[in-house]
């Protein structure tokens, strides 16, 4: 079934806005690193994934792994949005003493996060497991990882990368948010990753790129796969890090900084167009 | 104690078909059977320790009870991240099962040694840590660490280990086994160091001391029990592991006495704080760390013939 592309849209952007509204509260960073992954996670939540916020341990459901951990923000953000906890409960507590939600990414107590990450290169790993299961046992859970572009410099990944299409996994998805930037400079001065999506083919790997941005061809990749052959799907999703505020787009510094007082008052505005 | 293990881990795999063995491209005539038996519950997974324990995190956390094989260091330090992170932060149904404790696999140099994983495998939360001291010892032990879930570590040695008990026995994880009573002191040894303990009880007997010996198979949950009746019944405790003095049982049972009303005095033999650069085999080695029968023995000798 192909996507309402409009309501997606607007379902990003009341993400972003909760997003927004979560960090600038909390006076807190990885700011950039979140707001990359707005339209992936809209994609995934609205349109493909199999979820059920009134069950969130629906036997069946798809799972989702946030590997980038510190985009949490992000995740706690379309989880709300998509129904599995307030919006205000998020903004309220995120980071607060004894809160479950914690700066990295915490399934202990948070409804629909599937695992606690924060250490990069752990996540496609536990999706692999996952998705192994599933096949396994013949049911049709699938697997959704999202990835940094940084955290590729982990050895576990290639590991993760190796071992996807040699157990058939046709039912896992790893995403990339290729935002281009890293913790501590450009990828390409960091640890250069190109030719990218060649590197993925060569480790037999069904690789898409898109514009990380754009729903409808987020949508259309992700519809596009055979999740019950024998070959898993990457998508690399080229993205602009700290996407919605336009001065902290593309900078290192989004990383870090919590969002001054005219950076949140750019994105409130841009998301209620 | 290695076959031990197997033969106990097929039967479990028989009754429960969401058991899993992974292994890190190790089990060459150690899993064979197992993975002729059980094709869809074995995975060798490869040299890829990282990715291994995450799959098995993956794994567990979708009702798989997954046990991980490999030699000790590569299973215990590659993946240590993944170990806490994933597996004990998450109390999931993963039991780690490594081969090789202490100097095992002797000449075949450090990398392959196990003296320090007692000491990380304990400091992480949820993780219960048990050093089979006999092929019995192991087979219990990974039908209770199966029974009773969560994360688990199973320090085993490799092969031709001799049996010190009887198949009947009582074995509970965090319940420490008295293979012998003795009024004068205690030997307390795990692992691959119970059949030494044994051997010095013997010599000191000689000597017209009466040694009790005690199997503390698990170092976690720690059996505080059976360690202070120790302190209380002879007050001359000596430890014995295959494994070095910082962090092991020795430092356990250190810990337990800081809690220890009485007197008591401890005394810990195991490996040296220091890398060996040379050849040995495991009985070599013992001896360069003065862990042999006859080194304990002439040492707790001076010891308590210095303090009568």
């Amino acid at each position: 079934m192909s996507a309402d592309i409009k309501l997606l849209e607007q379902k990003a952007r009341e993400i972003r806005e909760t997003l927004g509204e979560t960090v600038y509260k909390a006076k807190i960073g990885h700011v950039g690193s979140a707001l990359s992954t707005v339209e992936i996670l809209t994609a995934l939540y609205f349109h493909t994934m199999n979820v059920s916020p009134s069950e969130p341990k629906l036997p069946e459901r798809d799972k989702f792994i946030l590997s980038k951990g510190h985009a949490c923000s992000a995740l706690y953000s379309a989880l709300a949005v998509r129904g599995f906890f307030d919006k205000k409960y998020l903004i309220d507590n995120y980071v607060k003493n004894g809160s479950p939600l914690t700066g990295h990414i915490n399934s202990f107590g948070v409804p629909g996060v599937e695992f606690s990450t924060g250490s990069l290169g752990h996540g496609l790993p536990i999706g692999i497991g996952l998705a192994y299961a599933a096949k396994l046992d013949g049911r049709k859970n699938r697997s959704f990882v999202l990835l940094s572009d940084g955290e590729c410099n982990e050895g576990s990944n290639w590991e993760a990368f190796l071992s996807a299409p040699h157990y058939k996994l046709g039912n896992l998805v790893a995403i990339i948010d290729h935002n281009k930037i890293q913790s501590y400079g450009r990828v390409e001065e960091v640890m250069p990753l190109n030719p990218f999506a060649k590197k993925l083919e060569a480790f037999n790997w069904e690789v898409k790129g898109v514009d990380g941005h754009s729903i409808k061809e987020l949508t259309e990749a992700l519809d596009s796969f055979s999740y019950y052959g024998s070959q898993p799907h990457c998508i690399i999703a080229h993205t602009v890090k700290g996407k919605g505020v336009p001065t902290i787009e593309n900078t290192v510094a989004s990383h870090y900084w919590p969002l001054k007082d005219e950076e949140y008052r750019a994105l409130m505005e841009s998301c209620r167009k | 104690m290695r076959n031990a293990f197997i033969k106990k881990l097929e039967e479990l795999a028989e009754q429960d078909k969401n058991l899993m063995l992974l292994t890190g491209d190790l089990g060459y005539m150690v899993l064979d059977d197992f993975k002729r038996k059980f094709p869809r519950q074995f995975l060798n997974a490869g040299v890829s320790e990282a990715n291994t324990m995450g799959m098995a995190a993956g794994l567990a956390k979708d009702g798989k009870k997954v046990f991980v094989y490999s030699i000790i260091p590569f299973l215990t330090m590659r993946p240590y991240e993944q170990i806490r992170n994933d597996i004990c932060y998450h109390n999931l149904n993963v039991t780690l099962v490594g081969v090789g404790a202490g100097y095992s696999y002797g000449n075949q140099g450090t990398t392959h040694h196990a003296v320090e994983d007692i000491g990380i495998m304990r400091i992480q939360p949820n993780m219960k840590v048990i050093c089979p001291g006999d092929p019995v010892e192991a087979e219990k032990a990974t039908e209770e660490l199966y029974r009773l879930g969560g994360p688990g570590y199973l320090r085993l040695g490799k092969a031709g280990e001799k049996r010190l008990h009887q198949g009947n026995l009582d074995f509970r994880v965090g319940k420490a086994i008295t293979l012998r009573e003795g009024s004068d002191l205690t030997l307390i040894a795990t692992g691959n160091m119970l059949e030494t303990a044994l051997d010095v009880a013997g010599r000191l007997q000689k000597e017209k001391l009466s040694s009790q010996v005690i199997s503390m198979h698990t170092i976690k949950p720690l059996d505080l029990t059976t360690i202070y009746d120790a302190a209380r019944n002879t007050g001359r405790l000596y430890t014995l592991e295959e494994h070095s003095k910082i962090g092991g049982l020795g430092s356990a049972v250190a810990e337990a006495l800081t809690e220890y009303e009485g007197r008591a005095k401890l005394k810990i033999f195991g490996t040296q704080d220091k890398f060996f650069h040379i050849s040995g085999t495991q009985q070599h080695l013992r001896e360069l760390n003065g862990i042999s029968a006859e080194q304990i023995s002439e040492s707790i000798k001076k010891d308590m013939a210095y303090s009568k």
